[in-house]
């Protein structure tokens, strides 16, 4: 039991990304499978952040007071998060920008009618 | 302190099993928006407090309404 | 059918998490990339905030790609939503009531200083260009919301995220004609948890926190505009 309470994190984001990857195979609408795609980025930043993280320490900025050799968290894993947050949204608006151009299109947003349109 | 991080996570993936059943796809992008919210609670709670903002000001801010306008823009209801 | 592969193929997935992730142990130190950083960060570039120095110093390349990133979508965006009618609604919209107004006129100079605060003070706080460049577009959503009718001035916005990004890139280059190579920090350091202090990290900051938010409110502009 002492063993699951230490990885809850893992548990959360690793079913995160599950739940994420159900929806982008499972649904037929076009908005929530790039909702489901959402969910595949939220779920690998938290899993990312939760294995740079290092018990008794804290975070990586060196303010007023502290000395110089505070124990800290790993910043490499936070660094690359950052990046990949902004890189979610673009590409989330550009996906989403491209289905409202389906739906002017085909006149309906279920995949499976228009994969039928196609000759 | 693993009792609030515990019902933290309950609670995120609550949320994203609730998006995946709406029919009603504002009801689904005001749950994305909740499990962003969650997140980034849970990156404050894992000492890293520029992610934390990030993931706030991003994800439950600008990726919730840009949802609404795509949203508003194509059919409201899921068949 | 479609659901009873999903199923099975998420199940496959969640087995090889579980594999995977148990050989990760929660909580330990497993530093390894990052012991230089932390411990020269400080001095090496005169940023308190180590993640900072590791975006904009040490893995500035990676920044430079991603702002690239974000103006291909912001162009694409602009570019698939193009229409070559004006669509113009018969009925104008319905403005907000008046404590709505008031209060986002009260409001939004305080969000522009408060995201601009953000991306300034990068090197010493918790934030940086990408954070304060999305409040300054949630400032932009907000006269959105508030005021149906109004349009952001396109050229002005279009001139401040190319001059922007184009600043980036001439720092970086600047650092070439320093001899030092390219994005390094060639001007003085300064004493750590001033606000002078850092070299060109908070000039980039600075930089990227315009781009990003004249591009995001750009996005949101197209998204409420081209019916």
């Amino acid at each position: 039991m002492q063993e699951m309470a230490n990885s809850f994190y893992y548990i959360g984001a690793g079913g995160l990304i599950l739940i994420g990857l159900y929806m982008v195979l499972a649904k037929t609408n076009l908005i929530k499978i790039i909702l489901g795609l959402s969910f595949l980025d939220t779920g690998t930043h938290v899993l990312l952040v939760a294995i740079g993280y290092v018990r008794g320490r804290t975070a990586p900025i060196f303010s007023e007071g502290m000395s110089e050799t505070t124990a800290v968290v790993d910043p490499v894993p936070q660094a690359l998060v950052l990046t990949a947050i902004v890189i979610g949204v673009g590409v989330l608006s550009l996906a989403l920008a491209l289905s409202i151009q389906v739906y002017r299109h085909y006149g309906t947003l279920d995949v499976r009618n228009i994969r039928g349109l196609k000759w | 302190m693993s009792v609030i991080e515990g019902i933290l996570i309950l609670l995120m993936l609550v949320a994203a099993v609730a998006t995946s059943i709406f029919k009603d796809l504002i009801s689904a992008v005001i749950t994305c928006a909740a499990v962003s919210l969650l997140a980034s609670l849970l990156f404050y709670l894992l000492d890293a407090p520029d992610v934390a903002m990030a993931e706030a000001a991003i994800g439950a801010g600008l990726t919730t309404a840009i949802f609404v306008l795509a949203v508003r823009k194509t059919k409201r209801y899921e068949e | 059918m479609r659901k009873a592969i999903a199923f099975l193929l998420v199940a496959t997935v969640g087995a090889a998490f579980y594999v995977v992730l148990g050989h990760i142990p929660f909580g330990e130190d497993k530093i390894d990339v990052a012991n230089h950083y932390i411990q020269n960060g400080v001095r090496e570039t005169g940023a308190v905030n180590i993640v900072t120095s590791v975006v904009v110093t040490y893995r500035g390349f990676d920044t430079l790609g991603e702002v690239t990133i974000l103006f291909i979508a912001a162009v694409g965006i602009g570019a698939v939503l193009f229409t070559e009618k004006k669509a113009r609604d018969e009925e104008p919209k319905q403005k907000a009531s008046l404590i709505v107004q008031t209060g986002t006129n009260l409001l939004f100079p305080f969000i522009l200083l408060t995201g601009v605060y953000v991306f300034i003070h990068g090197h010493l706080t918790p934030g940086g260009g990408f954070q304060g460049g999305a409040v300054i577009a949630s400032g932009y959503l907000l006269l959105y919301l508030t005021w149906p009718d109004w349009r952001i001035n396109r050229r002005r916005f279009n001139a401040v995220e190319s001059l922007s990004g184009l600043a980036f890139v001439v720092l970086g280059v600047l650092g070439i004609t320093y001899g030092m190579g390219f994005l390094a920090n060639f001007l003085p350091l300064g004493t750590p948890n001033t606000l002078f202090s850092a070299g060109i990290i908070p000039i980039i900051y600075i930089a990227i926190g315009l781009k990003v938010g004249s591009e995001l409110a750009g996005i949101v502009g197209n998204l409420m505009e081209r019916e």
